[in-house]
């Protein structure tokens, strides 16, 4: 049966691994490429390595980040972040990447994502998406790392991006990331049970039992956290254990 | 020397891996070079018809094939393996090498592709039984001969590796299979 994936994620701006409190107050959580390798000795099913500028310079950076930590990481990289063309794509995925995930730009030019499926394969190509909850209770899309509101409706954007060829999506709430308060789980549920290809939870994990509530009630195929995993809340290990504890599949 | 046929893609996982293992090999896009290769990898991330148009483009087709005939090691990695086929659902009317008899089918499931680890049950000694392995693909083998030798579930059973005399092929992706996926590449290195 499949496994249910765990994903560290690393943002990165300078150089350095960061984490901050709904995208602000970055605080340093440590040096790019050994954390990489901790959390694929301990057992992480994928490495998220984001840049959080979105500037040239760290896009380059980063990249050349995911080259090195790529020789000793044998889980797939998924990297994203500032990321507008076709070439910063091309770029992402020669350095190791194995997908690419597109924010900012795919709600600004969405023929980006069909562009990049057709090249790339949609297997490549993340939808990654930060979601704010509306006072009516509907969700608005944001760019631009959470300054903007598009005023996109979240569920007709992923349905658009899914038709466009985005092979899986990268789901971020926008009011829990970096809270430790737990994901939107009724969120993920609506929208895994919606759409047909995997959902990744993100924003908000603060322990373990919240991971497993994204998969158990939330449904998703994987989760990503940050802060939990820097900080050293848990390895990846004991997170893992305590899924297979509540019956779920995992690799361990 | 193992000859990593570049047919186009994204290979630079893969020859990590292969450093890891120790295992000498290189890059070969050349008929004259394939002919002199000990073993062939044929990596596989991408589409079915643009491999096959890729392979033909470069004038590969007939080389792999008398290397694979003569009894090369052959091993091919999931769009690696989906060519050894006759053809795929994924891209009509373009034909596999046929040396496996089959065709490529799109999965019938929720959700599509497969992605991530899933675990395998294996009578190859090359893939452990019960390892997890890294999947992520949206179409599988449909085998019409007696050559699957693992087999991995997603909402159904499907072909996770085939081998028929030296030819080897694995739907999952050994280079980002963890330890367990470099272990089966060291060994399919050494099993010859």
């Amino acid at each position: 049966m499949l496994s249910k994936r765990i994903i560290p994620c690393l943002d990165i701006k300078d150089g350095r691994v960061v984490k901050g409190i709904r995208f602000n107050e970055l605080r340093d959580a440590g040096d790019v490429v050994a954390l990489a390798h901790r959390y694929y000795e301990e057992g992480a099913d994928e490495i998220a390595m984001l840049d959080i500028t979105a500037t040239v310079e760290n896009r380059r950076t980063v990249a050349a980040l995911i080259k090195e930590a790529a020789k000793s990481v044998f889980v797939p990289i998924l990297a994203g972040g500032g990321v507008r063309t076709l070439s910063d794509f091309e770029m992402l995925l020669e350095a190791g990447a194995d997908k690419v995930s597109i924010n900012t730009a795919a709600v600004r030019e969405p023929k980006i994502l069909s562009d990049a499926a057709k090249l790339f394969g949609s297997q490549s190509v993340v939808l990654a998406c930060d979601t704010r909850r509306k006072a009516d209770g509907g969700y608005t899309v944001l760019v631009e790392g959470g300054k903007t509101d598009t005023g996109l409706e979240l569920f007709a954007w992923l349905k658009e991006s899914i038709e466009r060829g985005a092979g899986e999506i990268l789901l971020t709430s926008w009011d829990l990331d970096g809270t430790q308060q737990g994901y939107d789980i009724s969120l993920l549920k609506r929208v895994s049970e919606r759409f047909p290809v995997p959902l990744i939870a993100s924003g908000g994990a603060g322990t373990a039992e919240d991971i497993a509530a994204a998969f158990l009630e939330g449904k998703v195929d994987a989760a990503l956290a940050a802060s939990i995993f820097h900080f050293r809340k848990y390895t990846v290990k004991e997170v893992k254990q305590f899924l297979k504890n509540k019956g779920l599949e995992v690799r361990l | 020397m193992i000859g990593v046929v570049h047919w186009g893609g994204n290979i630079g996982s893969l020859l990590n891996a292969l450093k890891r293992t120790g295992a000498p090999f290189s890059l070969t896009t050349k008929p004259s070079e394939i002919e002199k290769m000990k073993r062939l990898i044929l990596p596989g991330v991408g589409n079915f018809g643009a491999v096959m148009e890729s392979l033909k483009k470069q004038h590969l087709i007939e080389i792999l094939l008398n290397r694979i005939r003569e009894g090369v090691p052959y091993l091919g990695i999931c769009v690696g393996m989906q060519i050894l086929l006759e053809d795929s659902e994924e891209s009509p009317g373009i034909k596999g090498l046929s040396l496996v008899k089959g065709r490529c089918r799109r999965f019938i499931a929720k959700k599509v592709p497969q992605v991530g680890f899933n675990s395998v049950r294996s009578k190859s000694s090359l893939i452990e039984n019960g390892g997890f392995y890294y999947f992520i693909n949206s179409y599988y083998c449909d085998v019409k001969e007696e050559v699957s030798v693992a087999t991995a579930n997603y909402e159904g059973d499907f072909c996770a590796a085939l081998e028929k005399a030296n030819i080897f092929g694995v739907q999952f992706h050994p280079e980002k299979s963890g330890e367990t996926g470099l272990k089966f590449l060291r060994k399919w290195c050494d099993a010859l």
